[in-house]
């Protein structure tokens, strides 16, 4: 409750300098020279705002190799709160130097002006990186406000012992596996295929994103939001069809009853992200060994699309005094094999840079009965579609909470829950004064 | 508090015409303390589940798992929990006593003498008690900021040493508890206005004053948003904060559910003491000041 309301008041004091729109950053092409005579004069100083664990180790490796950068790790509380916090230091011209920015997030941090354009900086390892994550961090402009840290890459996972159990197959369709949802149910009341999460924007923007929806597009100087465009309706109503049907739960991810479910065999499977494996083993230890990973299941036989459901960028601050030595900081933590080797081990995270992905080569110790899980991880990667977020993914993630909690509880028409998150979208971005195309 | 003096009374088992109400008080205070004390025994049965046990056992069996959960949160980044502790008791414990100082101060001025702009002064800290104070948190920080203090130590200690219903309820306790006539009679004998505050007015307010710090102090060690916002270096979080970077631990990440548990469970210990030592002092004050007044 607080937190939400720490959102809110952070927002309200923003309202005024989101009116910017989309073109900060780019107006101090100099800035990186001048940082670069000053960090010259002796050892820079930057602070560096993230929640990856274990990062105060990883840093130490880089501060042994770089005398004259030193980076002191501030270790933050993760998601939306983390936003918020950032922009109101940063408004308060008092941010740190380097932050920890979810792609989601980016977009309201530029519209801010709160973090650089680190283009030229960032010139020679754009290559690292594959097409649709590269263009979570330039927003489809020709500026470059982050460099992608970790991807979450969408994938099903499934409980395969309980798949044989109940005699079904891994669903290759969405209808497929509505299907396996009836029969599931049917079999035994009081077990489902799986849960319809209202709890989880940025789940269902990953289901969204396989089915081809564009939530926003910068067309000229206007952004136009299209967060009822036609894959999302479908995917709401087919979601909202089967928990109507009440073939499919409503109860949230992450809550303590979901992770009991879990654990009892009461749920057999999890649309997610490939970072699934940390939250499973760590929220269902018992069940170590009885999931697999399977391709999301397809709009269409025959398709192969998945999306992206979380993951994060380094960021440098717009107001940092150093901000080349920050970049280089950023670019040695995303593309330096030994430091992607080290997120891989200490952070437990999943790279997004392509060298990165491909050290990731031991299943991790909750899949050992997959050891191809990071081959099949990295060819569900390379099918995620890519998708530009808005530069206030807040009020859209709000109005998806408000909205489908009501919806599941009443059972009723999740397409009028889009709706209601495409208004209160295009109403805030009227108020905080984006030119809007239609 | 209340249960020492019941039993008591029952023990005289004379059936009496004068509690028509019989049992039912204690019915009522009983669920009262159930209903207090539920989440607290959930607290410290949940901390002692391991985090296999935590979502798979029955919520009030306990479970096997306390002492590696106190091992694992206090090697938790090499013992910063012991830290966020230390921060937590320098922040409750400053902040409630320079909030004490300045409100003892503030409301024997008020209730002893007369000024000009007195009801003015008292009326804006009447009506500083209706502002919540979530609400000045952000503006707070932003005038901290332009001071250069934002991220200190003192910007979680400087907002809360000015507390108006704390200063509120120590001109009520001063005016019950200072009679005029004593000050009167100190002035007539050559006493310095300061030494009167000291040696005559401030022993006569102790109790008030333990209330005050009392207050104070737990809502200090419970604030969560002010340091949230102000704080940003993780070394000096207080424990709200710093149990809540375990929790938010951002989307890909597990939360560490029974280390924040068990650190929860921790940081109640110290209040629990506190109110122990301390709860004399109160029920003298509350007492005190109704006979007075």
């Amino acid at each position: 409750m607080r937190v939400n309301r720490l959102a809110v008041a952070a927002v309200a004091i923003l309202a005024a300098a989101l009116s910017t729109a989309c073109s900060g950053g780019s107006e101090e092409p100099s800035a990186g020279a001048a940082s670069q005579s000053a960090a010259a004069a002796g050892p820079v100083k930057l602070t560096y705002w993230t929640w990856v664990p274990n990062m105060d180790k990883i840093v130490a490796v880089w501060n042994q190799a770089h005398p004259d950068i030193q980076v002191t790790v501030s270790k933050q509380a993760g998601g939306d709160d983390a936003a918020a916090k950032f922009l109101t230091a940063a408004k308060a011209g008092n941010p740190p130097d380097l932050v920890q920015a979810e792609y989601q997030m980016l977009p309201s941090f530029v519209a801010a002006d709160a973090v650089a354009d680190i283009k030229a900086e960032t010139a020679q390892v754009k290559g690292e990186f594959g097409e649709g994550i590269w263009s979570l961090v330039t927003l489809g402009t020709d500026a470059v406000y982050g460099v992608p840290q970790d991807s979450g890459p969408m994938m099903l996972y499934y409980r395969k012992d309980l798949f044989d159990k109940y005699g079904i197959k891994v669903p290759k369709t969405w209808d497929e596996y509505a299907e396996a949802a009836r029969t599931v149910h049917k079999k035994n009341p009081k077990v489902f295929l799986g849960t319809f999460s209202s709890k989880d924007p940025g789940w269902f923007a990953g289901l969204a994103q396989q089915a081809g929806a564009q939530w926003w597009s910068i067309s000229g100087d206007a952004w136009k939001v299209a967060v009822n465009d036609e894959p999302t309706k479908k995917v709401a109503s087919y979601w909202g069809g089967l928990v109507k049907e009440g073939v499919i739960d409503g109860m949230p991810y992450f809550t303590p009853e979901w992770n009991k479910a879990l654990n009892d065999g009461t749920l057999l499977t999890w649309p997610s992200a490939v970072w699934g494996p940390g939250v499973l083993s760590s929220n269902a230890p018992k069940a170590k060994g009885k999931w697999a990973i399977a391709p999301l299941p397809q709009w269409n036989a025959g398709e192969n699309y998945s999306g992206f459901w979380g993951g994060s960028s380094t960021a440098v601050a717009a107001k940092s005094p150093n901000k080349a030595a920050a970049a280089k900081f950023a670019i040695w933590l995303n593309t330096d094999p030994q430091a992607l080797k080290l997120l891989i081990d200490e952070g437990a995270i999943y790279p997004a840079s392509v060298k990165g992905a491909a050290l990731m080569t031991k299943a991790p110790d909750y899949f050992s009965n997959q050891p191809d899980f990071w081959q099949q991880a990295a060819a569900i990667g390379a099918t995620a579609r890519g998708f530009t977020f808005g530069p206030d993914v807040n009020v859209t993630y709000n109005a998806y909470k408000d909205a489908f909690d009501k919806a599941v509880a009443a059972k009723s028409d999740f397409t009028a829950a889009v709706q209601s998150m495409q208004d209160a979208t295009v109403a805030d971005m009227q108020k905080s004064g984006f030119s809007l195309a239609q | 508090m209340t249960a020492t003096t019941l039993p008591g009374s029952r023990r005289h088992a004379r059936p009496s015409p004068r509690r028509p109400l019989g049992i039912v008080p204690t019915v009522v205070l009983v669920l009262g303390a159930i209903y207090t004390l539920f989440p607290v025994s959930w607290v410290v049965i949940a901390a002692t589940k391991s985090k296999a046990e935590l979502f798979s056992t029955a919520t009030f069996a306990p479970g096997t798992g306390l002492l590696s959960n106190l091992a694992d949160l206090f090697a938790y980044r090499d013992g910063v929990f012991w830290l966020w502790l230390l921060n937590t008791i320098l922040y409750a414990g400053g902040g409630a006593v320079l909030s004490t100082a300045v409100s003892t101060l503030s409301g024997y001025t008020l209730a002893t003498y007369r000024f000009p702009g007195r009801n003015l002064i008292f009326n804006l800290l009447i009506g500083g008690i209706l502002v919540p104070s979530v609400v000045l948190a952000i503006p707070q920080y932003l005038l901290l900021s332009a001071a250069g203090l934002a991220g200190t130590y003192w910007s979680v200690l400087l907002p809360q040493i000015l507390h108006p219903y704390s200063i509120y309820l120590a001109r009520v306790y001063a005016r019950a508890a200072i009679p005029g006539s004593v000050l009167e009679a100190g002035r007539l004998d050559g006493a310095s206005e300061w030494r009167l505050f000291r040696q005559v007015a401030l022993p006569m307010m102790t109790p008030g004053m333990v209330t005050i710090f009392l207050f104070q102090f737990v809502a200090i060690w419970n604030n969560f948003l002010l340091p949230f916002i102000m704080l940003g270096d993780d070394h000096t979080f207080p424990l709200t904060v710093g149990l809540y970077t375990l929790l938010a631990a951002g989307a890909n990440q597990p939360s560490l559910y029974n280390l924040i548990i068990t650190g929860t469970m921790l940081s109640l210990i110290p209040l629990i003491a506190l109110f122990l030592t301390m709860q004399r002092h109160w029920r003298t004050d509350l007492s005190g000041g109704a006979v007075k007044s």
